[in-house]
């Protein structure tokens, strides 16, 4: 009784949904504006002084449009992409980085592993999967009309066959290995550990919002909050346009990480679980207060990807999503410069220091960076190269695993 | 309070059912239904319990499909005002409504839907026929294993109005210890404690009666599936459930008293809550489905009017799926950061259940092949368990691949896999059992036609609601959301239709319930014919009050 009741009202619920959408969307989520660049010392006034001449956009900064004082030059609202001299900030392509309405399958992948696995669900795991549902389905068919009792009116009264219950509990262990050899060999690719010269990502999860840090790069600090949609804001604050990203999906704060060099992601939380996960690069790791977790996985392909909090995390866990830009060496570098940070000296690896933000913040590693200066190719390359091999080893796909089927 | 008040009363009755304790004297009302020692007195009353629970469960997934019909907050604020006296709300507040939603349709449908159904209910009502006992061997409690349900289930509906539980079924530290302040969590809690206090008296009762009680003749191989799938869930709830306490009860003192098991800044852990909890939580979904095992082998044998093929496989898959239940938990954590090895591990372990859940399958069809099948309602239900359990655990064995399971974990693949398990497989074995047995505790035949309505009605409703989030898992719509991009509205607006369509077809479920109940054509002992072997269908139907005060020889 109930459920019929339930489902009137569903469907009376369901032809009132085109007219309540816009009120109801009126109340959507209030995102907490204050914690805004709550650490972000990294941008100081010299940092706006580098960016400026170089024409990068001061709005670029991580301190937002509530960060204040040093912006106020740019009366622009922050734009997350990165847009060097002019050029356009990076928007979103279609089926790329985000999910597609009315597909079926799995998000196109841009690195390694995630092609790796991508085709190991596709062309392994699915087929499989689906034969045997069919196969089970086409007995089911099959007995039901073959053995129905107007055509079968005398059942047998066999109830034994070792023979065949041999074959039927060797067959699914025979597929299971099958499945097992591609599975493992898949999960250690996945726990291939960074090499030195990753760049590394710290993903802090947070009530709800993602910080991130990055502790080779000067300690760049970057606070990503979800971008509210235009009539959910106060006037003059900033609301998501189409180039931000979809709904739900677009941050204020975009990060940036390089294409073709390995990145290691450190995640944990400040309050409760949390999960990073960006579906495009086939990566979820909890992010879990008192413990760090660390994957690492190379970006193949530049554009702009997005996840979203893959663990219930309270009120706003649908609301802390993930952007990721992903830009050539050279770009990173200037965003790195950009952003107040440096790019690790050639002959340090990265992984040396696991560091709290600004430990390396010396004044002679500043001294060498700002020398590098011109954050153009030669600068990048060089910080890129790790002290023995050269780019090839890291930002060559060959680089990282075997190649991926 | 009451139980104290009716202390008296309670006695008396004791007393006067001694003076007449013929077979089929029933005492008064009172005495019958709230001081029952009768394990099928006990067993109606569980599957009434759990059809209202369903109800509740099923309304609240009714409110989550409606909300997500389209993209975008539709109704939650709303919602929460009603839910709390009509002031202004809070956005975070609709929204922690949602959470609250999530968390109490998985656990009603957990605690007071399947497994209330399955082992209190058929569990209660034919396990001691089955197996020729008299009834169960520990009648009182029995009949405390039903009634701490009650208050366990009047928390968890009374925890929203205290604020709510928003932690999901899994109840997650820190979001469940400093996460959630106020009393609901702890109401939560105490509500699993109670749920479990009664599943372990059940399980300790099951074990007793299917060891000690079993009539002359009836040794452990000759006994009916179902008695041997309720005595392996009855294992597993005995060693699961007391880890739950535990790790609950931790929680507790983490919430109350200052203690910091899970709290990384005392030295505690989050994951060690989620390995205790999985170390129960995966038992307990076989605990769910073992018993539905056992409720198809009997519907499929009956109506193909031969005997179960592979007998002995059958129940040692059983007991196979219980062992290895209990070393694959942390399938549920592959994203927590755990080392390649336990990964590698956990993944190869998990497929090895593949092996005896296939033997399970084939063996249905093999009962089937070479039969004389009819397809009453029942069978249709069992036919229709079998494949879509097959759907639903192809999906498991893509998520048991640790490597794969990043990308799944925490999406709507999951949520689409364990639905067909559970709403597909689960429930679809209930209603086989439902229709198998309504005439013998009835007395009554349901309506045939309406019972095949339900069926394809369900049937095309769940798959609608269901298949499609295999589609937004993939592309990637995590779980347990109020609001999603646009990019996921084509599937969900369709699940929701299916919703409306599973809906209906409950609707004549309990239309055909009703309808038999006041007019059906009276049950015969045994209206399924010479397939039906087991020592029910040699009762009346409905039984007598007390059955087998001769015991019955088996040979």
């Amino acid at each position: 009784m109930l459920k019929t009741g339930i489902k009137g009202w569903m469907l009376a619920a369901s032809l009132a949904v085109a007219g309540l959408a816009g009120a109801a969307t009126a109340q959507a989520p209030a995102a907490p504006a204050a914690t805004t660049a709550t650490a972000t010392t990294g941008a100081s006034p010299a940092t706006a002084a580098t960016a400026a001449p170089t024409g990068l956009r001061p709005a670029d900064s991580n301190q937002g449009t509530s960060g204040g004082s040093l912006q106020k030059a740019d009366a622009a609202p922050a734009s997350p992409a990165l847009a060097m001299d002019g050029a356009p900030a990076m928007t979103v392509k279609p089926m790329l980085g985000q999910p597609t309405d009315g597909l079926f399958g799995i998000q196109p992948q841009v690195t390694k592993n995630g092609l790796r696995a991508h085709w190991f669900h596709d062309r392994v795991l699915l087929p499989l999967i689906t034969i045997i549902s069919i196969f089970v389905l086409i007995l089911l068919v099959f007995v039901v009309i073959r053995f129905r009792a107007g055509a079968n009116p005398n059942p047998s009264k066999t109830s034994h066959n070792t023979a065949i219950e041999i074959v039927w509990t060797l067959a699914p262990v025979l597929i299971l290995v099958a499945i097992a050899v591609p599975s493992i060999g898949l999960l250690q690719a996945q726990f291939k550990p960074a090499p030195a010269n990753a760049v590394t990502l710290k993903a802090i999860g947070n009530q709800w919002f993602w910080s991130y840090q990055y502790p080779d790069h000067g300690g760049i600090e970057i606070t990503a909050n979800m971008l509210k949609e235009a009539n959910q804001v106060a006037p003059g604050e900033r609301a998501r346009t189409a180039a931000d990203g979809p709904r739900l999906m677009a941050t204020d704060n975009r990060i940036v990480l390089p294409v073709g060099v390995p990145i290691r992601l450190i995640t944990t939380a400040n309050d409760v679980i949390h999960s990073w996960a960006v579906p495009a690069f086939w990566i979820k790791l909890d992010a879990i207060p008192g413990r760090l977790n660390e994957t690492s996985f190379t970006i193949e392909k530049p554009g702009l990807y997005f996840g979203q909090c893959s663990e219930l995390c309270g009120a706003r866990h649908a609301f802390m999503p993930i952007a990721v830009e992903a830009v050539s060496p050279a770009e990173f570098a200037a965003w790195v410069r950009a952003k107040g940070g440096k790019m690790p000296a050639p002959g340090k690896p990265s992984d040396a220091v696991i560091p709290q933000p600004g430990a390396d913040n010396s004044a002679a590693v500043m001294t060498e960076a700002a020398d590098a200066g011109n954050m153009t190719g030669p600068t990048v390359n060089g910080t890129d190269t790790p002290p023995t091999s050269t780019q090839g080893a890291t930002g060559n796909p060959g680089g990282v695993g075997e190649a991926g089927r | 309070m009451t139980d104290t008040a009716l202390h008296p009363s309670a006695f008396q009755a004791h007393d006067h059912g001694h003076h007449d304790a013929d077979a089929d004297h029933k005492p008064g009302f009172f005495a019958r239904w709230f001081m029952s020692t009768n394990h099928k007195d006990i067993g109606t009353l569980y599957l009434i319990f759990a059809i209202v629970a369903g109800i509740i469960g099923g309304a609240i997934s009714g409110l989550m499909r409606a909300e997500l019909m389209h993209p975008g907050i539709q109704y939650l604020p709303q919602w929460a005002a009603m839910l709390h006296g009509g002031t202004e709300q809070s956005f975070d507040q609709a929204l922690h409504l949602w959470n609250v939603l999530v968390t109490a349709h998985g656990l009603i449908m957990v605690f007071f839907m399947v497994m209330p159904a399955m082992i209190g209910g058929f569990g209660n009502w034919f396990v001691p026929i089955m197996i020729g006992a008299p009834d169960m061997a520990f009648p009182r409690m029995n009949n405390i294993s039903f009634w701490l349900l009650v208050p366990a289930f009047t928390l968890l509906l009374a925890s929203p109005f205290f604020g709510g539980a928003g932690t999901g079924w899994t109840v997650y530290a820190p979001l469940s210890t400093y996460g959630e302040p106020g009393p609901s969590v702890d109401m939560a809690i105490l509500s699993l404690h109670l749920a479990g206090v009664s599943s372990i008296l059940g399980a300790i009762n099951f074990i007793t009666t299917i060891f000690n009680m079993r009539a002359p003749g009836m040794t452990l191989h000759k006994m009916p599936l179902f008695a041997w799938a309720v005595l392996v869930t009855a294992f597993l709830l005995l060693l699961a459930l007391p880890v739950l306490a535990a790790a609950i009860t931790m929680l507790l003192t983490d919430r109350n008293f200052g203690t910091t098991f899970y709290d990384p800044a005392g030295g505690g852990d989050p994951v060690l809550y989620q390995h205790l909890f999985w170390f129960f939580g995966h038992p307990e979904v076989y605990i769910m489905i073992l018993p539905g095992f056992g409720i198809i082998s009997h519907i499929v044998a009956t109506f193909s009017r031969k005997p179960v093929f592979g007998y002995l496989g059958m129940a040692y898959a059983m007991v196979a799926i219980g062992v290895v239940g209990f070393v694959v938990w942390a399938h549920h954590m592959f994203t927590t950061g755990m080392s390649v090895n336990v990964k590698m591990y956990f993944t190869a372990a998990t497929m090895v259940i593949a092996v005896p859940t296939g033997i399970k399958i084939f063996s249905w069809i093999a009962t089937m092949w070479g039969g004389s099948l009819r397809f009453p309602t029942p069978m249709v239900w069992a036919i229709g368990f079998i494949f879509m359990f097959t759907v639903g655990g192809v999906t498991g064995v893509v998520l048991a691949n640790g490597g794969v399971d990043d990308y799944m974990q925490d999406t709507y693949y999951v949520v689409a896999h364990f639905h067909y398990v559970l709403s597909l497989g689960a429930v679809f074995s209930l209603f086989a059992g439902f229709y198998y047995w309504f005439p013998k505790m009835s007395g009554r035949m349901y309506s045939e036609l309406l019972g095949q309505l339900h069926f394809w009605v369900f049937f095309v409703g769940v798959n609608l609601l269901f298949f499609p989030m295999h589609f937004l898992g993939l592309q990637g719509m995590p779980r347990r959301y109020p609001d999603y991009p646009d990019a996921f509205a084509h599937w969900n607006n369709v699940a929701t239709i299916g919703y409306m369509i599973m809906a209906a077809g409950m609707a004549i479920f309990f239309v055909n319930v009703i309808w038999s109940l006041i007019a059906g054509k009276k049950a015969p002992d045994n209206p399924w014919g010479d397939g039906a072997t087991t020592l029910e269908w040699t009762l009346s139907s409905p039984p007598p009050f007390h059955q087998f005060e001769t015991l019955p020889k088996i040979d």
